[in-house]
């Protein structure tokens, strides 16, 4: 590692920063200023959370190989009842035994 | 300092504990993940320091890797974070007595278990102080921190992730995420479109794309369902990520 910093790396954490912490003060600005979000645009903000994470387990499920389809095929199934943690080490322990079984 | 302001501190403190030993080994898997995906430790340390956001730090280095362009990367980690608007909405009547400038310090804390401490505490009836948010907020941050920092030395040891298997650990955390938001309104049409947009994107269109068409296609999907009545959709977001 010769650098601590790269420029393109330091100006997108920077707005990242910046834009995360307008999402934590938008809220408290926006509802002490208005009444009432228009019941479509709330639904549609409602939604952005599981659109967003979405993409990125989807694909990888799909296209990441058999043992990582298998892998997350059962990590759905107990996430519908354990919390993360667990899900996380179950998976984990699932993925390495298959990786013995399958090669 | 008062006794009551001591019992104020202690509350934050054991509480703040409990969710950074929760949160730690997202705050390891971070600064491992990212030194995977090419950023420095001082970078990642950086990213903790000033995102604070665990959801949005791994969606970011998660691009990072993929030759994303740079506004798509900020964008990302706007949407991930989007939900905190509705946070700082649905707290806004706790803290509205706070000055402008604890308003402002305590907020950038506003993570998914401050929110839902918060909304705890107010629910007892208690009023929620500046001492206690900034104490909570802080023992969480500061594990949150150096945990990112030991993520990232580990990171440096592990040449293959696949072999020891934590290259799944990304996927899998982001689906519980996505299953932590399954009481909402129209989930399960959402997260099919997404998921049906995200698979074709990727297939037609190609990466980085896959992300933002397959957010789109379950955003616009549940813009479109019908409404069912007054749902109460800023109190019901509670759970999500750790």
């Amino acid at each position: 590692m010769d650098t601590l910093f790269h420029m393109q790396t330091l100006l997108i954490i920077a707005a990242g920063a910046i834009a995360t912490y307008l999402t934590r003060v938008g809220g408290y600005v926006f509802i002490t200023r208005m009444k009432r979000i228009p019941p479509r645009a709330e639904a549609a903000l409602n939604a952005v959370p599981a659109a967003v994470l979405t993409t990125l387990v989807a694909p990888a499920a799909v296209t990441g190989g058999l043992d990582v389809s298998l892998t997350m095929a059962v990590a759905l199934l107990v996430g519908l009842r354990l919390s993360l943690l667990p899900v996380l080490a179950i998976g984990w322990v699932v993925v390495m035994v298959l990786r013995q079984v399958i090669g | 300092m008062t006794p009551a302001t001591k019992d104020e501190i202690r509350d934050a403190f054991r509480r703040g504990s409990a969710v950074a030993i929760a949160a730690a080994p997202f705050a390891v898997l971070f600064g491992a993940v990212a030194i995977d995906n090419g950023l420095t430790i001082a970078e990642a340390a950086l990213m903790s320091a000033t995102l604070y956001a665990g959801a949005s730090q791994l969606v970011g280095v998660e691009l990072f890797d993929h030759n994303v362009a740079p506004w798509l990367v900020v964008l990302s980690i706007f949407a991930v974070n989007f939900r905190h608007v509705l946070y700082s909405a649905a707290i806004a009547a706790h803290i509205r007595h706070l000055t402008f400038w604890q308003k402002a310090t305590s907020l950038f804390f506003l993570t998914d278990p401050q929110f839902a401490e918060t909304e705890r505490r107010a629910d007892a009836g208690i009023r929620v102080s500046y001492i206690w948010s900034l104490v909570l907020g802080l023992s969480v941050y500061v594990p949150w921190l150096c945990l990112t920092v030991v993520g990232g030395l580990l990171g440096n040891l592990i040449s293959d992730p696949k072999a020891i298997g934590i290259d799944v650990l990304l996927p899998i955390y982001f689906m519980g995420l996505v299953l932590g938001f399954r009481s909402r309104a129209n989930w399960l049409p959402v997260v099919l479109a997404s998921s049906a947009g995200s698979i074709l994107a990727l297939h037609f269109v190609g990466s980085p794309w896959h992300v933002s068409l397959g957010a789109l296609a379950g955003i616009l999907v549940a813009a479109l369902m019908p409404l069912d009545g007054d749902e109460a959709a800023v109190g019901d977001v509670v759970e999500g990520e750790a």
